[in-house]
């Protein structure tokens, strides 16, 4: 009977320790979240027919995104490229590609999102790309 | 009680398989006729099935092909177009598996009707095939005639139509298996995965049907 009591006190503790654990991830961490699952859905439903859902490309008709230094490189222009489209010549992991990609009509936010999924999946480690950076990276655009 | 269940999973189990048999067919789709003959005094009724008709195209290669090419062959069809910003480029990838499953088979082919063939011209072809990473003979893009295309599509039971008002096409993502008679032996969803696997069995049975012979 003690080993019962023992048990579930010891439950319960762990139950609290759970609780504080998950309300105390950063707000920061909260956000991230938020963007990145909200990315991932707008991935599936806009870009995984073209890009394949890991990130792996299509032959040589369609880049990878799976290439971490590119994605790193070029992370201040992917806004651009992503909402007005893309076209003419990239090497991506020493491969050519010479392709079109439409343009899209993806709100700010939902660019961050995409971008914050994409810069965070595929064997990328970028962190967040958030809303505000995405407006001020658009008035960059060529 | 322990046992009566045992006896309902063994009875499930050896249902189960019974369709994973070896005599597994598959069904001939689209629509039938019933024909009537009298040979030698004798009534017969024979079930015509529907067939892909004659059609006249050229392939990435600029050559001539026609549904005479095809004879004798198994092959698996549908309509694209080498700019589609939809579903066709998740519809090849898929069809590179098939490809790649019976690229060394003879008489077996993969053919892909152009849905714009304005600009899908021979050449365009052949870059989409090219860097498809596709050679040879086992998968043909093909140029044709727009209407033509599309009366053709129809009878692959698959719907095409011209641009919408944002200039995209609608139309099906399916693939469809025609046998050496040119009938219709099945349609798969080209753009799931797993429909896809289903068309690569379904093509294996379909080699192995003793009734795969052409006749008369
Ligand atoms: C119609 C197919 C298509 C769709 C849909 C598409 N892309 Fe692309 N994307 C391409 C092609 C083709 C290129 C390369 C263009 C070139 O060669 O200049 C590209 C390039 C890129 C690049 C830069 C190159 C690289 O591989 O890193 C990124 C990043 C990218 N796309 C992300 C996205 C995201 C995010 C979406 C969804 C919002 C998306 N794409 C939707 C076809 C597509």
């Amino acid at each position: 009977m003690k080993l019962r009591a023992a048990s579930a006190i010891g439950f319960i503790l762990l139950s609290l320790v759970t609780v504080i654990f998950v309300s105390c991830q950063s707000d920061a961490e909260v956000e991230f979240q938020r963007y990145y699952s909200n990315g991932g859905a707008i991935y599936q439903a806009r870009c995984q027919n073209c890009h394949g859902a890991h990130g792996e490309g299509l032959q040589a008709l369609i880049p990878p995104l799976n290439d971490t230094t590119y994605i790193k490189t070029n992370k201040p222009a992917l806004a651009c490229y992503i909402k007005n489209g893309m076209k003419g010549k990239i090497v991506i992991l020493s491969r050519h590609f010479e392709g079109e990609m439409p343009a899209s009509d993806l709100a700010p936010v939902e660019l961050a999102s995409v971008l914050s999924y994409i810069s965070n999946s595929f064997g990328n480690k970028l962190g967040i790309v958030k809303s505000e950076q995405v407006e001020e990276n658009l008035k960059g655009c060529k | 009680m322990k046992n009566f269940i045992g006896a309902i999973a063994i009875i499930l189990l050896w249902n189960a398989c019974k369709f994973n048999g070896d005599h597994k067919t598959l069904p001939i789709l689209g629509k039938k006729q019933a024909v009537t003959k009298t040979v030698d005094g004798k009534t017969t009724t024979d079930t015509v099935y529907q067939t892909i008709p004659a059609f006249k195209y050229i392939n990435q290669y600029g050559d001539s092909i026609t549904d005479k090419r095809l004879d004798g062959n198994i092959y698996v069809a549908d309509f694209f177009f080498t700019t589609c910003p939809s579903i066709c480029p998740v519809m090849h990838r898929n069809m590179l598996n098939v490809y790649n499953a019976f690229k060394d088979t003879t008489g077996f082919k993969i053919i892909s009707y152009s849905i714009d063939p304005q600009h899908d011209s021979v050449p365009v072809l052949k870059k989409y095939a090219d860097k498809l990473g596709i050679a040879g003979n086992t998968w043909w893009l093909l140029q044709g005639t727009k209407n033509e295309t599309y009366q053709l599509a129809k009878n692959y039971l698959v719907s095409v139509q011209e641009k919408n008002p944002a200039g995209e096409y609608i139309h099906d993502g399916y693939f469809i298996l025609i046998d050496k008679q040119k009938r219709i032996r099945g349609t798969y969803e080209g753009t799931d995965p797993k429909e896809v696997n289903r068309l690569i069995d379904d093509i294996k049975t379909l080699k192995a049907e003793p009734g795969e012979t052409k006749v008369q």
